[in-house]
């Protein structure tokens, strides 16, 4: 069945195609096996024989199918091996029924697609909001914990015991491995699209020397999504989100300067952007609105589609932006989107408008840096250059990192030279 | 599956005994104790007195060494638990989130360990 080796095959061809099917092969075994931790070792177990088997004799021709059915055979030595042997009688029973009809019709098992049920036990709220993501990743997107821990800048170790509780906490107190019922439906996905969007971000905020896999997590963020979004193509908000994702995206070329430190949106080369990504960002957020039920996702990803579209960034259509930041605030009561709202609000109606608006939101981002940063530029434009220095100031004093406090101060510096 | 749902409150929170809001809390649990019957998952459940008269025992070297009170002083206290059978996590929090008291204070759900074998 197997092609001879006209070259055999490396290492890493090896794992990137077992990567590719890994959250389905994964799904279909934890169906079968009843168990996170079962369903994961057999089929690490399966990759082990694929590398052996693969480098001697080529890759196969169903690759998917092959390492599902040696898998489904690592499950049964290792169910007939251990102590809990009763237990998992069940499941023995059906492995060794799915092998035996492989055999009688000499075929490659089909993979069910378990994913959905997959991404929602992955990101239950019953699990650390940290480990959600590690289990995402691990499980569903193929990385290994060596991996996951350099994208997050953790220990290995300590990853690897994060994955090991969140398996254990899933078994022990069962949490189901289904798709949530209509009842539980929508805070469950608020609770994957989190995840998501939250892997995207870690990827988004990586610097310039940071290891590639930090900025592959955007990658690998669009990629699960995009699978949601087949699994489930009647949910605006997943198409939502995977637009808004797209769309920051695209200026991923044109965002961070040559020195390293973030160049403004404002002072962006539009040519740098990704036109393929905009393109499809924008069709998707388009498809999503239809629907008729906006919400947080549709919104941003609305509001980074006029971004997307405006051929600078006086051209761009702020007042359009000023109303959806209105639209997203009723669904998410939140200062940073009134913050953003005045941003916008500074281009459309003018500085002195944006600061009256600021007095509204003063209480609660008092230490928030973007805050001081908005208002010092307020007042810059507002022609208030005293005070203006004074906001710099403060916000250079809250920046969490340097890149931050470079951008900061090249704008103060800019401000005193008039 | 089994899964205990331990009651935790603050009591000065809770509803006065003799006001409406009591009587309606009281309700809930009515509700409560009515649903999980009914559906076949209740296997216990009880409220209990107050922390202030519970009584800690150690036993060390052999001697018991009784305490007045609660071992740690926290403001929100065990006030009862219920006991029941699910046959996952979701349904034990779908079951548990109708207890009233979680409206202010806050419910943990834990899994029943199976140590038949191990005694």
């Amino acid at each position: 069945m197997a092609t001879p080796p006209a070259s055999a095959p490396a290492r890493h061809e090896i794992a990137a195609i077992a990567r590719q099917d890994w959250g389905r092969l994964v799904a279909s075994l934890i169906r079968l096996v009843g168990d996170f931790q079962l369903a994961e070792d057999c089929l690490q177990d399966a990759l082990e024989s694929a590398l052996r088997h693969w480098t001697r004799d080529g890759i196969p021709a169903n690759p998917p199918g092959w390492l599902l059915q040696t898998a489904r055979r690592k499950a049964i030595d290792r169910i007939r091996r251990s102590r809990n042997f009763e237990r998992k009688s069940e499941e023995y029973a059906r492995l060794i029924e799915l092998d035996h009809d492989d055999q009688a019709n000499h075929s490659m098992p089909e993979i069910p697609d378990e994913r959905l049920a997959l991404i929602f036990t992955c990101c239950h709220p019953a699990l650390d909001p940290k480990s959600r993501i590690a289990l995402t990743l691990r499980t569903l997107g193929g990385l290994t914990t060596s991996e996951i821990a350099r994208s997050f800048l953790d220990r290995e170790t300590a990853m690897a015991q994060r994955l090991v509780r969140a398996q254990r906490k899933i078994r022990e107190a069962a949490i189901p491995f289904a798709v949530p019922e209509p009842s539980q439906w929508s805070d469950r996905l608020q609770s994957v699209l989190g995840v998501l969007y939250l892997i995207f971000s870690e990827g988004y905020a990586a610097s310039e020397g940071d290891d590639r896999l930090r900025h592959d997590l955007c990658n690998e963020a669009i990629r699960l999504a995009t699978i949601l979004d087949r699994l489930k193509p009647d949910e605006p908000e997943v198409e939502g989100l995977l637009a808004l994702m797209l769309l920051h995206n695209s200026r991923k070329a044109a965002r961070i300067g040559r020195d390293g430190v973030p160049v403004a949106l404002e002072d962006q080369q539009r040519d740098l952007w990704d036109q393929q990504a905009i393109i499809n960002g924008i069709a998707l957020v388009s498809r999503a609105l239809r629907k008729g039920s906006p919400g947080p996702y549709q919104l941003q990803a609305a509001i980074s589609a006029i971004h997307a579209e405006a051929p600078s960034h006086d051209e761009t259509g702020w007042q359009e932006i000023v109303l959806l930041y209105d639209q997203l605030y009723s669904h998410q009561p939140n200062p940073v989107v009134l913050l953003n709202r005045a941003v916008a609000l500074s281009y459309s109606s003018g500085a002195g408008a944006a600061l009256a608006s600021l007095e509204e939101i003063d209480d609660n981002l008092q230490d928030y840096q973007p805050y001081h940063a908005a208002r010092a530029d307020f007042l810059a434009r507002a022609g208030r250059s005293h005070e203006a220095l004074a906001a710099y100031d403060k916000a250079i004093g809250l920046s969490q990192n340097r890149h931050d406090r470079l951008f900061l101060e090249n704008r103060k510096r800019k401000l005193q030279a008039g | 599956m089994k899964y205990i749902a331990l009651i935790y409150s603050n009591q000065a929170l809770e509803p006065k005994y003799g006001t409406p809001e009591f009587a309606e809390y009281m309700q809930g649990y009515k509700t409560c104790n009515e649903t999980y019957a009914a559906d076949g998952v209740l296997l216990g459940g009880e409220a209990l007195r107050s922390a202030d008269v519970a009584t800690t025992i150690r036993v060390r070297n052999g001697k018991t060494e009784s305490m007045d009170g609660p071992f740690v002083e926290t403001k929100e206290q065990l006030g009862g638990y219920y006991l029941l059978d699910c046959p996952d996590l979701d349904t034990a929090i779908r079951y548990a989130s109708m207890i009233p008291t979680a409206k202010f204070g806050s419910v943990e759900i834990r899994p029943i360990a199976d140590v038949s074998g191990l005694v």
